[in-house]
């Protein structure tokens, strides 16, 4: 148990340490650290300070955010499909982030951005809970989940396509992949708070959700209050959720991949596959994020493309078993 | 003419760029060519161009955008005309004798026009400062407007010769960036990077190899430290491919170095409004090296 956290704590700080120290600059690594600490009047401090620490901070608290949403998901609804990017929560998310920017609600007061998107995801979440029925069997969610997606992804490239700026309409593959390219400490202070308190909130989810695999009825005799677990999962995701996607985008599939990879190794317990998903979410996207660097520094290759390459085949994997537990 | 050469006319789309309206403009009796008399442009950028050449009366409609303060540096003047939207319906009930186009209006469109046998002169956009003689005399000659734009012509010469003089010599040139949406950055071999290295700069993206321009990433930008950072102006409403012009490390660099500079309208076009973008920015420049000593 602990060595499983100590071995992910050691994947993400050397990531971590990895997302400092790469990038089409190409500065010595020792040099690029130092000047992270030391401000040498260099413009390698301002790269550091200002473009590479934000985005792996973002990377970090992202995957961590999407990581343990899937897992909290995942615990509730018992049930391995449930992953926000698939069921529609993130593009809910985009779609009151498009609409806060588009409106000038964004620009109107600080917090409008993120809080625009938490109430996309709280809207997506409810309307996927409300459709798939509280023991969210797999066809029904998967099939809600199309539907809040499809929805919501026609509504954020409408409002997109109408917008009077030219550049637009090109940015609906941002908000449908997800991309960390040139974000700056602005958007970290964004996003951080939320994230933080979604964070936070899931984690306290930890005991009702190992009780809860022994079933409702078992879980309310151990004094769990199912009603006040399903607000704190919906609020904790959608924060989760909303502030990652208002900042970087949909970014799909680490809360599918990374409780399903991790599952085994903590026998199982949804409990502690909260945080184990949170260290492996933030190890994926920050290994994803060093990857579009390094295969096309100039181009932006969208994060959403990575973690769909990996995240897809275990989709179809993970259906096969759905499917030979149902027959 | 072989079968090669009609290929590769057929290829380099020669067939637009030849002499202006051979064939187009209606001779008359006498065999003289006929001044059109009822011209239609439906380019921004052949519209400023129509605008300053054509004869009173000679000049029917411009483009929109011509009206619009963002890229029209003639919103004055674009007003007294009738706006077009560049449809082929709209220009046929012009009833013109005369239509100019840029390369990159739609191609089908012209087509139509060319069937309803409309006139129609394409003009390719200038892709630097010696495009812009050639693209007046052209104008003056489909105009029929010839002594105008010769004159043109040798002021326009004269003036960029004049700026030339102020450029520093090799060596001693300040850096520039220019840093536009997505951080796309413009070299040398484009109108704008041609703008720049007129008024005494040197071109980052030219450090890096890309004279045609190309995609800066911010790290390299913040590493190459120009003198200057040169940006646009916004466009209404947000997005997140112009985000990147106030993001943290481009308000840095723009801070404390030569200000105010922005292409804007004038940068657009292969005009003679390109020179006051020259002269705006060659002012910058001296009054920096002043400052600095």
């Amino acid at each position: 148990m602990t060595r499983l956290m100590l071995i992910l704590s050691g994947i993400v700080l050397a990531l971590g340490a990895g997302a400092l120290v790469i990038g089409p600059a190409n500065a010595p690594y020792w040099d690029s650290l130092s000047a992270l600490f030391v401000d040498d009047g260099t413009p390698l401090t301002l790269v550091m300070r200002e473009i590479r620490l934000p985005r792996a901070i973002l990377a970090l608290a992202i995957g961590a955010s999407l990581g343990m949403a899937g897992a909290a998901m995942q615990g509730y609804l018992r049930n391995p499909l449930a992953d926000p990017g698939l069921i529609g929560v993130s593009s809910s998310a985009a779609l009151g982030a498009v609409l806060a920017i588009q409106t000038g609600l964004a620009a109107a007061f600080a917090f409008g951005l993120p809080l625009a998107a938490l109430a996309g995801a709280v809207l997506g979440v409810l309307l996927v809970l409300a459709l798939a029925g509280p023991r969210g069997a797999s066809i029904t969610l998967i099939l809600a989940g199309i539907v809040v997606s499809a929805l919501a992804g026609a509504l954020t490239s409408l409002v997109l396509n109408l917008s009077p700026n030219p550049f637009a309409a090109s940015e609906i593959v941002f908000w449908m992949m997800g991309s960390l390219a040139d974000r700056s400490m602005d958007h970290v202070w964004l996003a951080l708070p939320l994230i933080g308190l979604g964070l936070v909130l899931l984690a306290t989810l930890a005991r009702g959700l190992e009780a809860l695999t022994l079933g409702e009825d078992a879980a309310q005799a151990l004094g769990v209050n199912l009603t006040r677990l399903r607000l704190t999962l919906v609020v904790g995701t959608a924060a989760v959720v909303g502030a990652s996607t208002a900042v970087a985008g949909t970014i799909g599939f680490v809360g599918l991949v990374v409780p399903h990879l991790l599952r085994p190794f903590v026998g199982a317990r949804p409990g502690a596959l909260l945080w184990a998903s949170a260290l492996g979410g933030a190890a994926m996207l920050l290994a994803a994020d060093i990857l579009v660097r390094v295969v096309l520094p100039t181009k932006d290759l969208k994060l959403g493309v990575v973690t769909a390459l990996v995240g897809a085949p275990l989709f179809l994997h993970l259906i096969y078993k759905t499917r030979r537990q149902m027959a | 003419m072989s079968r090669f050469d009609l290929l590769g006319c057929a290829v380099a789309g020669c067939l637009a760029t030849v002499s202006p309206a051979v064939g187009q403009v209606a001779a008359g009796a006498d065999g003289s060519v006929v001044t059109p008399r009822r011209v239609v442009s439906m380019n921004l950028c052949t519209d400023q161009l129509a605008m300053m050449l054509a004869d009173e009366g000679q000049l029917h409609s411009v483009s929109y955008l011509s009206q619009q303060g963002r890229g029209s540096a003639m919103v004055e003047q674009a007003r007294k005309y009738v706006p077009n939207r560049a449809l082929a319906e709209e220009i046929y009930l012009m009833d013109p004798d005369l239509v100019i186009a840029g390369s990159f209006s739609a191609r089908v469109t012209l087509d139509m026009l060319r069937r309803l046998d409309v006139p129609v002169v394409v003009f390719e956009p200038a892709g630097g400062l010696d495009d812009i003689p050639d693209r007046i005399t052209r104008m003056g000659e489909v105009l029929h407007q010839q002594d105008k734009a010769a004159r043109m012509v040798a002021d326009f010469n004269a003036a960029l010769a004049e700026l030339a003089a102020l450029a520093p010599p090799e060596g001693a040139r300040p850096s520039a960036a220019l840093y536009s949406a997505n951080g796309w950055s413009s070299g040398s071999a484009t109108l704008p990077g041609q703008i720049v290295t007129a008024a005494g700069f040197d071109l980052v993206a030219d450090e890096f190899g890309m004279a045609w321009g190309g995609f800066l990433p911010l790290e390299l930008l913040a590493m190459s430290n120009p003198d200057a950072v040169i940006t646009g102006q916004p466009h209404p409403a947000s997005s997140r491919a112009e985000e990147i012009l106030d993001h943290p490390v481009v308000t840095h660099l723009k801070a404390g170095r030569m200000q105010g500079i922005v292409s804007e309208q004038d940068w657009t076009c292969g005009t003679p409004f390109v020179l006051d973008a020259i002269e705006r920015l060659s002012t910058a420049r001296l009054d920096a090296t002043e400052a600095a000593q």
